[in-house]
């Protein structure tokens, strides 16, 4: 990431120009939502406090620590990943925090959230600790699945987090399924589902957003699109000048469009989104457009044969956090020192992480026939090697 | 006792499970309004409303992720696929969702839902219609795959599938549903999954099957009790997990084995039954055990083909007497 601890001289004039796909860009001014509505209509302190949708000073400087709280936290994965501590795939998510932050901090703790293999971030905004995240990357114990998931399935059923899906898409019929059950037992919540840009050319995607739209299942497809599956820009595979009007295939669904680097702007259609969930029990696609700064996955480089160096720069200056801590600056809502207090103890907190997981037990040998049933191991089910020791 | 066919029993176990708790629904393609393709479901609609007896568009994969998603949030789903050929575009809901979740979560999520549907051939349905799915689905470790031959396991089975807090496969058949009728209890009873049952008892040689080979395995033991052979009959009922001690306490009385199933033959729940036999039972065997499966080809539509590939009471005949072959009588 860019130098954090210096928000304030950031060079303005490097900002992107024109990146595709990306409202906002191409202008010297911080990112607004499309239709404008956080610009203000005047001058002076109340367009400032409509900027930020009624939040208080302490509810809009917390948007920003927990996005600082899972940059550190992705950036010691990476670090540990590269020591050899993770094993597997490891995808980070530093780029697109202000997704994660905007759209889960105006949930109710009995909404539900559900997400693919990019989720280590989104589980930490949810509630999760940096530790339980850190010792699942670990493959300790003390992780938030036991061990058992790792980096793509990260769950806390206490905090309504259902994980964490690595199949590209399979997720989304998870998803109106918690839907059906809020439909089904008369309830006010929302469930809200984050995928990415590649989920759009899968069926899943299709007979997920029919039955949601058709009996009206109050779920937020929250699409996270940071231009490219894998190392393929969308833009080569997806028959979609954009990505939003997939949605308007259906009717019942709002489908909408984000500025996914500006958190206060995905906050607000999410808020909107939220509250068609509650009252009118409709479901809402939303297309946050964003960036990963890293690859793929910690396996991939970050920029070279699919994308260029200067066009990951130019999302590089368009940093989420950065923006967000100039903004609050501006207000006088944040001082340059709290702003250097805020990312020392983030990056304290990830330490913490890391070391907690170093110190967390491997799961025993014997734990290898547990979680398979919830019901107690069938007799004559498990295959076991007749050359092994037996565990029990 | 009442006599009750297949789907009689099965929109019994049906009704009663969704008396008995508000979670449990249904989802899948015409099960309400047209009352099920194959009318097990005939009825539920108008007794417990659109909620609870969902008409799916076709759209599998969907609607069985639906309903993995439900069960993860609270409620007991029934999913109902037209038949398990389709279920093929589910299948990574089956597998990668239901199936791994509870291990995934490290416990947290466990998936209470039922995927049925009839498998294996009917009648003439050619090739993408006529697949027997439960070696397939018994490979997996997390799922759970039931198969029965008659009304009164039917209805037990499914009840325990719908109580049973794992996800359960439930594999039932077209030629089945009207034709199967028997005994089923009018008082509540269960069935433990896992349990296989003694069919019939005999003294010379044992036959493991399941589902609609049952039938046919019943037919042959009376045709060989002419020829002086006594047949026991062992219905699995279940293909995930296998009631191994069952089967090897039949095997260790008659010695003998002969394992039937409809599908192929290649990696099928017969290959697996002969190596649990061999492991636990080889000193008592007389003979080398048997096997009778459906040919290793896609179902072909001629009437005259489609028959050579189905195993049938002759062919079931013709394994007994080979494994008897030399039997004192």
């Amino acid at each position: 990431m860019s130098d954090p601890t210096d928000p304030v001289t950031q060079d303005e004039a490097s900002r992107p120009d024109a990146a595709p796909d990306h409202p906002g860009a191409g202008d010297d001014s911080p990112p607004t939502p499309p239709d404008g509505s956080l610009s203000g209509n005047g001058t002076g302190s109340a367009p400032m406090e409509a900027a930020f949708l009624g939040l208080s000073r302490d509810e809009s400087v917390e948007l920003l620590r927990q996005m600082m709280i899972a940059r550190r936290l992705e950036e010691k994965a990476a670090e540990v990943y590269q020591m050899g501590k993770i094993g597997g795939f490891c995808h980070l998510y530093i780029g697109q925090e202000a997704v994660a932050v905007g759209s889960i901090t105006p949930l109710r703790p009995d909404d539900y959230v559900i997400t693919a293999y990019r989720e280590h971030a989104q589980a930490v905004v949810r509630g999760m600790s940096p530790e339980a995240v850190m010792a699942e990357l670990y493959g300790r114990v003390d992780g938030c699945s036991g061990g058992y998931g790792g980096s793509m399935h990260m769950f806390s059923k206490e905090l309504n987090f259902m994980g964490g899906h690595g199949i590209v898409g399979s997720h989304l019929p998870l998803a109106i399924g918690a839907g059906y059950s809020i439909r089904y037992r008369e309830g006010d919540q929302v469930c809200l589902c984050f995928f990415g840009d590649s989920v759009v050319n899968i069926g899943a995607f299709h007979e997920s957003m029919n039955m949601a739209a058709r009996w009206g299942l109050p779920v937020i497809f929250l699409l996270e699109n940071n231009a490219y599956g894998m190392g393929t820009d969308i833009r080569r595979v997806a028959a979609a000048d954009e990505l939003v009007q997939r949605g308007k295939a259906y009717s019942g669904l709002e489908s909408v469009v984000v500025d996914g680097m500006d958190v206060l702007a995905v906050r607000q259609v999410v808020e909107e989104a939220i509250e068609r969930g509650r009252t009118e029990k409709k479901p809402t696609y939303i297309e946050a457009r964003c960036y990963r700064y890293m690859g793929h996955s910690m396996a991939d480089p970050s920029h070279g044969t699919y994308r260029t160096r200067e066009e990951l720069e130019q999302w590089r200056s368009d940093d989420p956090i950065l923006d967000y801590s100039r903004q609050l600056i501006a207000a006088g809502r944040l001082t340059e020192e709290q702003y250097k207090e805020m990312d020392a103890e983030a990056i304290a907190r990830a330490e913490a992480a890391a070391e907690f997981a170093d110190q967390s037990p491997l799961p025993e040998p014997g734990a290898v026939y547990e979680n398979v049933y919830s019901d107690a191991y069938p007799h004559g089910i498990a295959r076991r090697d007749d050359w092994r020791e037996e565990f029990s | 006792m009442a006599v009750l066919t297949y789907r009689e029993a099965l929109n019994e176990a049906l009704r009663e499970e969704m008396d008995r708790d508000d979670g449990v629904f249904i989802i899948g393609e015409e099960v309400g309004e047209y009352d099920g393709a194959y009318k097990v479901t005939k009825g539920l609609l108008d007794t417990y409303g659109e909620w609870r007896v969902r008409d799916a568009p076709i759209a599998e994969l969907g609607f069985a992720g639906l309903g993995v998603g439900a069960a993860m949030t609270g409620l007991r789903p029934v999913v109902e696929f037209m038949t398990w050929n389709f279920a093929l575009l589910a299948i990574d809901q089956v597998i990668n969702s239901a199936a791994k979740l509870y291990q995934m979560s490290g416990g947290q999520y466990n998936v209470p839902i039922v995927f049925r549907g009839p498998g294996g051939a009917a009648l003439q349905l050619a090739a993408q219609h006529s697949q027997c799915p439960e070696p397939w689905m018994s490979y997996v470790p997390g799922l759970k795959v039931v198969s029965p031959a008659t009304a009164r396991d039917a209805k037990g089975l499914l009840k325990a599938a719908i109580r049973d807090n794992d996800p359960v496969v439930f594999i039932e058949s077209e030629l089945m549903y009207n034709t199967v009728k028997d005994d089923v209890p009018e008082q509540e009873f269960v069935i433990p999954i896992g349990s296989a049952d003694v069919k019939r008892e005999g003294s010379d040689v044992t036959i493991v099957t399941y589902a609609k080979m049952v039938h046919h395995s019943l037919i042959a033991a009376g045709q060989l009790k002419a020829e002086g052979i006594d047949v026991e009959i062992v219905d699995l009922r279940t293909g995930r997990p296998i009631d191994v001690p069952t089967v090897i306490e039949s095997v260790k009385k008659t010695n003998r084995a002969v394992v039937v199933e409809e599908g192929w033959p290649a990696c099928n729940i017969g290959a697996q039954l002969v190596d649990d036999i061999q492991r636990e039972a080889f000193d008592w065997l007389d003979a080398p055990i048997a096997r009778v499966s459906g040919l290793d080809v896609p179902m072909p539509y001629a009437k005259n083909l489609e028959k050579l590939v189905i195993p049938n009471a002759d062919h079931v005949i013709a394994a007994v007497r080979h494994v008897c072959h030399g039997k004192q009588g």
